[in-house]
């Protein structure tokens, strides 16, 4: 085989404020307690994932001008619990989604680099933005950021905030005491930014980190997005899940990195997944039927489909047709604090309303089909070969698996899978790096790659 | 001196962790770590000294700018310790590893987000079960320029009578008041007991129990409720560090703990009482504020051997070390003394600043508590509680809950 055995890079997140979440489970537990954390990284930890990996909140969800009550509600702060965690794991990367509207960089990047610090070199940050005033009515900003904007400004938050880590040299704190040099240079941390967003300087006050610079994660699909991230991230988040779509992807992305002058495996493609097991086939898929059905329940199912119709659907039977009426996405919003999934809602539900009529989906056979995606669902030995299969084939650099069950659920996957993964060499057995950069296989970052700070990470994530 | 042990008010006790230690050359004793101040082992280990000494709490300074002997300038020095990790996150890593000590980081109000401190501290409060507060700190001037949103003149102490300063001085206090009034505000957004988990009717929350705190000011509005449940505190501590009238105020009006700087016992007399005529006037007299005393601290066996290693401290140095709080020099034996004279002036406990780390730290764990105990005034063992209750405070009522129903006659 002229082609190298990959290393699968392996991920886990808690599941939270969607639908995926059995919240109801006799076995769920809390979502806000910090032994559920714990004991997902513990776990994440034994089976020797690259990094945990933790979603934020920003405002709670509203449907009709009420906070959301359906799903679980609240969380708790990202960059704490990561350092929790720094405490309770030893190699486990700790990865946080912040926002780069909602934070200034000199807080946000002193934060990030503390984080390295407090974790011997395993922090990263997922990079997301926002232009949503709902959200910006928490915060003191909320008034002047227009949706243009928060494109130029999540490039300069990145570009100002790898200044703030290089402000600092490596070996800047001597500490000889015999000497009395603390500082072997005068103005270790000085900066300067000048963008249209920032303008600031002035003297950073943490040296610069184990890793250099935390990990970086984006998303992004639009033309701009994929250079963005491929110019300056570490990994990104796949949006895509069929092995064609995902390979075309990861080809574009490694050719724009080449073309941006990066080495073409300097970026990680990484979709999220979630999977079912079985001790059949038969068997798992007949309990990722009735995860499912418990997932999207009629009236979840009636909620989802109201963030296409922008309606209030809740007079229309779940087991009955789709709704009779036109989507009206101009209309006052009915869900707040949610991603939009549809750019056409009219398209949207024309497409949705032909596919139910060829498969006879009533509208909450619909919700399943479209909201209720697990990508892998079998028994140990296929959900290993398909993971891996998917790997080897370069559909990703590995996946961000989370579980409908908190915080226990990725435990299965650990005792059943990842010694398979690990049998077939695609899997370490245990750590050999120290940091998250060294476990993802990434270069310690010596000097400032070419950001471009127009472009922009096109994901919005809110609650 | 004639001390008179008062088991009824037993002294609370925290200490101040900052860098090597107070003294700017605390970093060259030969004890010092300071090659590991920017690594959790080194704030892990601190804080499990402080812990064995069954201390209430430690504090863990910050700022959003570095470190300077000038308050107006940053002085360029290479000779003292320069850089910080931010304190929220070293007491996050740190509670997993502490079972019962009270974990108090520092987080500046000035530039930065009531949100985001909220929920910050609340989810502290979380991973510690129970043992969070906060410190709230305004922002020097000097700093201003690391966010580029706010044009505020650049004063200097000196100039601190004149009117654009007073005027400046004025308006950040009271953006700190509406902060903290926020972060308060957004604790109780939740109400204990929101997630109800009802599965016959799909809720995971009873949308009841959650609060907008619409807060509507001059410098900020916002809206809530938090995405933080309530604490298990329900309001972590609230502290601040207070020098004179307006931040005085502040901590009259919006804190659980006043930290002070008396010279000696009349000063510390003078400065309880203007604190409990302001929170009389904040309508808060019914309520538990304590005046915690901060005192630098060289400790050593016996005056002259304390006296001589500040003195080798200053040399190092080049300057003799003042602070804005006593520096005290002695024994251990002396300081209690002095921390029971200054509490009959109507403190409630102290903050100690170990001038350098370890040693004055481990002189406060293994000397003066066990001094403290062998006159009773001090705790021997650690119950099982919230950092609030240790320090008599209660469980705060949800300001957004409906007041329980009068019990009906049964």
């Amino acid at each position: 085989m002229s082609k190298p055995h990959k290393q699968i890079i392996l991920g886990a997140y808690l599941g939270g404020v969607n639908h995926h979440t059995l919240w109801s489970d006799p076995e769920a537990g809390s979502q806000i307690d910090f032994a559920s954390f714990r004991h997902a990284a513990q776990t994440a930890e034994r089976g020797r994932f690259d990094f945990f990996f933790l979603a934020e909140g920003l405002a709670l969800r509203e449907r009709l001008g009420l906070i959301f009550d359906q799903d679980v509600v609240g969380r708790p702060d990202t960059l704490p619990v990561l350092a929790a965690l720094a405490a309770v794991t030893e190699h486990l990367g700790l990865i946080g989604t912040i926002n780069a509207t909602f934070n200034e960089p000199y807080e946000l990047a002193r934060q990030l680099s503390s984080l390295d610090h407090l974790s011997g070199g395993r922090a990263g940050w997922n990079v997301v933005t926002s232009f949503d005033a709902f959200t910006g009515a928490n915060f003191r900003r909320a008034d002047f950021l227009h949706r243009d904007e928060r494109y130029t400004r999540a490039g300069e938050f990145l570009a100002a905030a790898r200044e703030l880590w290089d402000s600092w040299a490596a070996d800047a704190v001597a500490a000889d005491r015999e000497a009395g040099v603390f500082l072997r240079d005068a103005k270790a941390g000085e900066f300067a930014f000048d963008g249209a967003q920032f303008d600031i300087s002035g003297r950073f006050t943490t040296p610069r980190s184990p890793q250099g610079r935390p990990v970086i994660l984006q998303a992004g699909v639009s033309p701009q997005g994929r250079d963005f991230a491929a110019g300056g991230a570490d990994a990104i988040f796949s949006p895509y899940h069929r092995l064609d779509e995902a390979q075309e992807f990861y080809r574009d992305i490694r050719a724009r990195a080449a073309r941006l002058g990066r080495p073409a495996d300097a970026v990680k493609l990484l979709p999220h997944a979630s999977f079912v097991l079985g001790e059949s086939e038969a068997d798992a898929i007949e309990r990722h039927r009735d995860i499912t059905r418990r997932q999207i329940g009629g009236r979840t199912a009636q909620i989802l489909l109201e963030t296409v119709w922008n309606r209030d659907l809740s007079g229309y039977d779940p087991d009955g047709p789709l709704p009779d009426v036109d989507p009206d996405p101009e209309g006052p919003p009915v869900i707040r604090g949610r991603a939009r999934i549809a750019e056409d809602a009219h398209r949207r539900v024309a497409e949705w309303r032909a596919l139910a009529e060829a498969e006879s989906y009533s509208l909450r056979d619909l919700a399943i089909h479209v909201f209720g995606r697990t990508e892998f669902v079998g028994t140990p030995e296929q959900v290993a070969d398909r993971i891996d299969t998917f790997v080897q084939q370069d559909g990703s650099d590995g996946f961000i698996l989370g579980s409908h069950l908190t915080p226990t659920g990725l435990d299965e996957f650990v005792d059943k899978v990842v010694p398979l993964l690990q049998e077939r060499g695609s899997l370490r057995t245990d750590y050999t790096g120290t940091t998250l950069r060294d476990n993802l296989g990434l270069p310690y970052p010596n000097a400032h790659p070419d950001v471009q700070p127009n472009v922009q990470p096109d994901t919005t994530r809110v609650a | 001196m004639s001390s008179v042990p008062n088991p009824a008010t037993p002294l609370h006790l925290a200490v101040a962790l900052d860098g090597a230690g107070w003294h700017p050359a605390a970093w060259r004793e030969p004890d010092s770590r300071a090659d590991e101040l920017f690594t959790a082992r080194y704030w892990t280990d601190l804080v499990a000294e402080a812990e064995a000494g069954l201390l209430d709490f430690v504090t863990i300074e910050d700022a959003l700018g570095l470190q300077s002997t000038g308050f107006d300038r940053i002085d360029d020095r290479i000779d003292q310790v320069r850089g910080r990790l931010d304190a929220v996150l070293i007491a996050a890593r740190v509670a997993p590893s502490t079972r019962h000590i009270g974990l108090i980081p520092t987080a500046t109000v000035t530039h930065t987000e009531p949100f985001h401190v909220s929920k910050a501290i609340a989810t502290l409060d979380y991973v510690s079960l129970g043992r969070a507060g906060w410190r709230a700190q305004i922002s020097r001037p000097v700093d201003n320029a690391h966010f580029g949103r706010r044009e505020q003149p650049a004063f200097t102490f000196a100039d601190l009578g004149k009117p654009e300063a007073v005027a400046a001085v004025a308006e950040t206090f009271a953006e700190a008041r509406d902060f903290v009034e926020v972060v308060r505000r957004l604790w109780d957004s939740w109400e204990d007991h929101a997630e109800i988990r009802d599965a016959a009717t799909g809720r995971f929350i009873d949308r009841d129990k959650l609060h907008y705190i619409d807060f509507v000011g001059p410098r900020f509005r916002v809206r809530g409720p938090s995405i933080v449940p309530r604490p298990p505190q329900g309001q972590p501590l609230v502290t601040v560090l207070a020098h004179d009238t307006v931040p005085y105020r502040l901590g009259a009006d919006s804190a659980d703990v006043v930290y002070v700087t008396p010279r000696d016992h009349d000063h510390a007399r003078d400065i309880v009482t203007e604190i409990r005529a302001e929170q009389r006037l904040a309508g808060r007299e019914s309520q538990t504020v304590h005046v915690f005393g901060d005192v630098v601290v060289v400790l050593d066996e016996s005056t002259t051997a304390a006296r001589e290693r500040k003195a080798r401290l200053d040399d190092l140095d080049g300057a003799e070390y003042a602070s804005d709080a006593l520096v005290f020099t002695g024994t251990a034996v002396e300081l209690a003394d002095l921390l029971q004279d200054w509490q009959h002036a109507g403190l409630t406990g102290y903050r100690l600043r170990p001038a350098a780390l370890p040693h004055d730290l481990r002189a406060i764990t293994r000397e003066l508590i066990p001094e403290l105990q062998r006159r009773g005034v001090f705790r021997t063992s650690y119950d099982a509680g919230s950092l609030r209750s240790r320090l008599g405070l209660p469980r705060p009522a949800n300001r957004y809950a409906a007041p329980a129903p009068a019990a009906a006659a049964s």
